[in-house]
């Protein structure tokens, strides 16, 4: 097998694993704070994407359309975010999991249907915005600009979570509430702020991955529970709660799907859910995470 | 809480089936077909709540062994042309010995880690029956799976002038009386009564000398195996195995008909189901929304009905009976 190919893979491979992490990250932190698997989370990329979409089709004559369908479209799913967080969620802390789990899910129901009813079930797709139309050209493979640029946005956006996260006052108080909620709320803390504020930045976080899959993915009905199972094995590959663990898990998910491909041509599907099972049977907590209690 | 159905002296598997068994001859063909599913979906919603309600184990990939089972039974009997009267209890064995080699992993992980391996499992179950188009017919699933040779039923007095679907419908229903009545005697029995207690407290449970992982996987076992049956029936009655039975979205489905009719009752989940079905049927007459009714519904019950349909119809009972009591005693 020519290395230029086996390089190609590697490519695919790590563009994958960067749009991944920008969704599974949002998936992370919610759950390394609140304890809750969101199922929703991949209702809000959808939405991030027809959002963008629809951003996009009002905004036509303007050069940066697509930039601002962007940032639109991550706001929009950020407040949508907030909002349920607020009216709904918060009244479910405390009990059992089994009932935050089917909220999440009747969210996803409610949420899928009403992007059909909106947007139809016809595939939608935005084009690349101008600047990064081209490509270029390494060891005999094209490199689209618009993937260099979302593998560069990947670590970027690690970085800058994990800075605000390590780094700020509201980090500290974020890590706080995941060790120890009940402490953090004696000692004067508003930890509903900080919850709701964890559910903001990770809609945020999914509704900018949706509109940033556009250009390179079609928008369909169904892409949200799709893509929301991936997440779950980036994330669980990680290991639950750790942030750096779901960068490392995207990682290796995108290297295990282009190249699982190469060894099962049929069941590449089959060599990411192998190995999360794998990873759940030897390591329950991940390849980063803590054993919990 | 309660341990439940401990001392009930109304056969009520009894009397629901003997009322069930009238449909052919009073409803319409419609009547059955909703009879027929009702029936599968309530042993399917039953056997997950052998670990939901009983054991308390989330098991977020249930959906993979009613699916094997429907695939066990449609292989063998449209590829192979076996009898059903062999290819059901090779559903049934097989789908728990699937459940048997998960569960064994799955057991050894807690709450959402136990959800999570059950969900992995089941995807990867369905990521296999999508693909391997030479024995499941991948993508395009495994149709015209073939009716049972019902013809003996003509022999027995009254059922000569049947329908074949009404004939299947009654067979469906004897085959899940039995199995709601098995059910029923599993979670009655010592073994049952240890699983709640495993729901209950797992570590004290523990303490006193209990194997609980033995006894959680022995549970995911038996609910497994029930399962598969309900999927042979459905791959029958809906003439075709397909993928799609065993995609993520389906576990979420059968849960919801458990917590609709209410888990902490037996016969809670066999009302979820058959509201759910009903509904289903009405809603999809109007409008091609059920996904967002049902998502409605999910949130109306988690935030005001925590309990179910039966739950909610147990307390109304109590409430009654103390009110009546009290009127009494003055």
């Amino acid at each position: 097998m020519p290395a230029s190919f086996l390089f190609g893979q590697f490519l695919g491979g790590l563009t994958t694993a960067m749009f991944l992490f920008l969704i599974a990250s949002g998936l992370s932190l919610v759950f390394g704070v609140m304890r809750v698997l969101n199922f929703a989370h991949g209702s809000f990329y959808m939405l991030g994407a027809y959002l963008a979409w629809q951003v996009v089709q009002w905004l036509t004559s303007s050069g940066y359309g697509f930039w601002i369908a962007v940032v639109a479209a991550a706001a929009g799913v950020a407040i949508l975010g907030g909002v349920i967080e607020r009216l709904l969620f918060r009244h479910l802390y405390g009990r059992e999991e089994l009932y935050q789990l089917l909220f999440t899910y009747a969210l996803v129901l409610i949420l899928g249907d009403a992007a059909k009813a909106i947007w139809g079930t016809q595939q939608l797709s935005v084009s690349r915005p101008a600047i990064l139309a081209g490509g270029v050209e390494v060891f005999h493979t094209v490199l689209p600009f618009y993937n260099l640029f979302i593998m560069a946005l990947g670590p970027a956006v690690a970085v800058g979570v994990w800075l605000v996260l390590t780094r700020s006052t509201a980090g500290r108080l974020v890590r706080a509430a995941a060790l120890d909620r009940e402490m953090l709320a004696v000692l004067g803390a508003n930890v509903g702020v900080i919850y709701t504020g964890m559910f903001v930045a990770s809609s945020f976080l999914a509704g900018l991955s949706g509109a940033l899959v556009t250009p390179i993915q079609s928008i369909v009905p169904g892409m949200d529970v799709e893509i929301i199972v991936e997440a779950f094995i980036v994330v669980v590959i990680g290991g639950l709660g750790s942030f750096w663990g779901t960068f490392w898990g995207s990682v290796l998910y995108g290297q295990v799907l282009s190249f699982g491909i190469l060894i099962f041509p049929s069941f590449s599907l089959f060599s990411v859910f192998a190995l999360m099972a794998v990873i759940l049977i030897i390591r329950p907590w991940g390849l980063f995470g803590r054993p919990v209690r | 809480m309660t341990v439940p159905w401990s001392g009930n002296r109304i056969p009520w598997t009894l009397m629901v089936f003997l009322a069930a068994l009238w449909v052919p001859w009073l409803g319409s063909r419609y009547d059955t077909f909703l009879g027929t599913q009702i029936a599968i979906d309530a042993l399917f919603a039953v056997s997950l709540n052998l670990l939901l309600g009983t054991t308390g184990l989330v098991s977020f990939g249930h959906v993979a062994y009613f699916g094997i089972g429907a695939y066990i039974c449609g292989i063998l009997m449209k590829t192979y042309g076996v009898p059903f009267a062999l290819a059901l209890p090779a559903a049934w064995l097989g789908a728990a010995g699937f459940a048997l080699v998960f569960g064994f992993f799955c057991v050894r992980l807690t709450k959402i880690y136990f959800a999570m391996l059950t969900l992995a499992f089941s995807q990867i179950a369905w990521a296999i029956c999508f693909k391997w188009n030479g024995v499941t017919g991948g993508d395009q699933g495994l149709p015209d799976v073939p009716y049972p040779d019902l013809d003996w039923m003509s022999a027995l007095p009254g059922l000569d002038g049947l329908r074949v679907s009404d004939r299947f419908y009654l067979l469906t229903l004897a085959l899940v009386a039995v199995s709601l009545a098995a059910l029923r005697r599993i979670i009655g029995s010592p073994f049952g009564r240890m699983l709640t207690a495993i729901r209950e407290n797992p570590e004290r449970a523990a303490f006193i000398g209990v194997n609980v992982r033995r006894y959680e996987l022995a549970a995911f076992v038996v609910a497994g195996g029930f399962a598969g049956l309900a999927g042979a029936l459905f791959g029958i009655f809906n003439r075709g195995v397909f993928a799609d039975y065993l995609y993520w979205t389906k576990s979420a489905e059968v849960m919801i008909m458990a917590i609709l009719g209410g888990m902490e009752h037996f016969w809670g989940p066999v009302v979820g189901a058959a509201t759910l079905v009903m509904l289903n049927q009405q809603i999809t007459s109007y409008t091609e929304y059920w996904p967002f009714v049902l998502g409605v519904i999910l949130l109306v019950l988690l935030f005001a009905f925590p309990g179910g349909i039966v739950g909610g119809l147990v307390a109304g009972v109590n409430w009654l009976r103390r009110r009546g009591g009290g009127r009494q005693s003055a």
